[in-house]
């Protein structure tokens, strides 16, 4: 019974805790007429009353002072940090403190990062090897920003906003559905590239699963969201999502039980500059890119309409 | 009072004179989303900061051709990672900023923060 509970709600049918804890759906936005009413009455009161300037002396005033102090106290700041600025040392300089000729941790990172970690690419050795954690953070960020995010666009959804995917077509536009066509595939194609290159190249998870949302975001604009829940839905998203960081989680978090001191994973590093070289970094990449692709899509299609 | 490096550290001022018209477009504007804008102009003049630290002149990106491997040659790897982490929170604060001023619209029916304060102010006197 229990798993059959977890496996439904896994598949999103119906969730578990409904009406079983206090759990309740939000209340939708439904104004009736005497409350819209009632809200025109108080923006027309406030109009005329508290917003018109000329009876309201003391709003007059304090708008007046607030502006004045708001621009002194910006031009004020702005120039103490343009103090501060000239006082720095100068940029692109080599002593400068942080920069690896006199830093023993950036020194570190391009000295021995191609041994280490087995990238090409130092940035890629050092987010996703010596700060993997970090990287680990980042896209837990974004995952639980879009939850957010969904929580407070759905369950409210007022009268102004249709459900239906029907409502949500395609533009129908031909010239952008010719063009959508052309370019989405070598979007994506590209997007996969940056991904699977990003310890050897420019590029990453990050850069290439950015890439790849926008192509999604091209495909539903060309040819509607009907089209594009044929292969991601809610449903999907939850997997995608589910499964990259678990593995990411997995993949990391063992380190702890070696008494946390380094992120070594025992996968022979190989050749450097081999697309399957540098142990971990490869799967996390992808991990990374399954995870901002899906999150770039999903703040689109929430904003767009509410839910995917 | 004024150092000597100003003009030869022209990106960090720019940087610096872009967050304050993010921030005084943060204090000025009464519209949230131009608000939320303005934000984001900081965010940009972190980056540009951040990247303008880590640049050494006349070096190249951090990515390792025909095994060189002297900090001689590579600018300072750590600001791009800082940048890559800033970007990703910039845009999940960006999303979660939005979404909240659109559950503030659907409530008040107006993006104008003053008016969603005195609006706010009189339910709390009416209860």
């Amino acid at each position: 019974m229990k798993h059959d509970r977890f496996d439904r709600w896994l598949h999103g049918e119906r969730d578990s805790l409904l009406n079983r804890v206090e759990l309740r759906p939000q209340l939708e936005y439904a104004p009736s007429e005497e409350e819209l009413q009632k809200i025109q009455e108080e923006h027309a009161f406030l109009r005329e009353k508290v917003f018109q300037l000329e009876q309201n002396y003391k709003l007059r005033l304090f708008q007046r002072l607030y502006r004045v102090a708001a621009v002194v106290f910006c031009i004020v700041f702005t120039s103490i940090m343009l103090i501060t600025v000239s006082w720095l040392p100068k940029a692109g300089d080599p002593s400068n403190p942080a920069n690896p000729d006199s830093n023993e941790v950036s020194a570190r990172y391009i000295e021995r990062g191609l041994q280490e970690t087995g990238a090409v690419n130092i940035v890629t050795g050092m987010i996703l090897d010596y700060r993997a954690f970090d990287t680990f953070g980042e896209s837990n960020v974004l995952f639980v920003a879009t939850i957010t995010v969904m929580i407070l666009l759905r369950g409210s959804s007022g009268q102004e906003e249709e459900p239906d995917n029907q409502l949500h077509p395609g533009r129908e536009d031909v010239i952008l559905m010719k063009v959508a066509g052309l370019l989405v595939p070598v979007i994506l194609i590209f997007g996969i590239y940056v991904i699977l290159n990003g310890h050897l190249s420019p590029g990453g998870g990050f850069s290439g699963g950015t890439i790849i949302g926008a192509g999604l975001i091209l495909y539903v604009n060309a040819f509607g969201f009907a089209n594009i829940q044929r292969f991601f839905t809610e449903k999907t998203y939850k997997i995608i999502c589910f499964c990259a960081l678990t593995f990411y989680c997995l993949a990391k978090s063992y380190s702890f039980y070696t008494g946390a001191n380094h992120l070594d994973s025992g996968i022979p590093l190989g050749t450097p500059g081999a697309i399957l070289s540098s142990g971990l970094i490869l799967p996390l990449n992808i991990c990374v890119g399954l995870v901002v692709a899906c999150t770039m899509y999903a703040f689109y299609a929430l904003f767009r309409k509410g839910g995917f | 009072m004024l150092g000597g490096n100003l003009l030869a550290n022209y990106g960090e001022s720019i940087a610096m004179i872009l967050f304050g018209i993010g921030f005084s477009n943060l204090l000025l504007q009464r519209n949230l989303i131009k608000k939320i804008l303005g934000l984001n102009i900081m965010d940009t003049a972190i980056y540009l900061f951040l990247a303008q630290k880590g640049y050494i002149m006349g070096r190249a990106a951090p990515i390792v051709v025909d095994g060189v491997q002297s900090v001689e040659a590579y600018i300072n790897p750590v600001p791009s990672g800082l940048v890559l982490t800033g970007i990703v929170v910039s845009v999940s604060v960006t999303a979660l900023m939005l979404s909240l001023t659109i559950r503030l619209y659907r409530r008040y029916r107006t993006l104008d923060l003053d008016e969603i304060s005195a609006r706010i102010k009189k339910e709390h006197q009416k209860n």
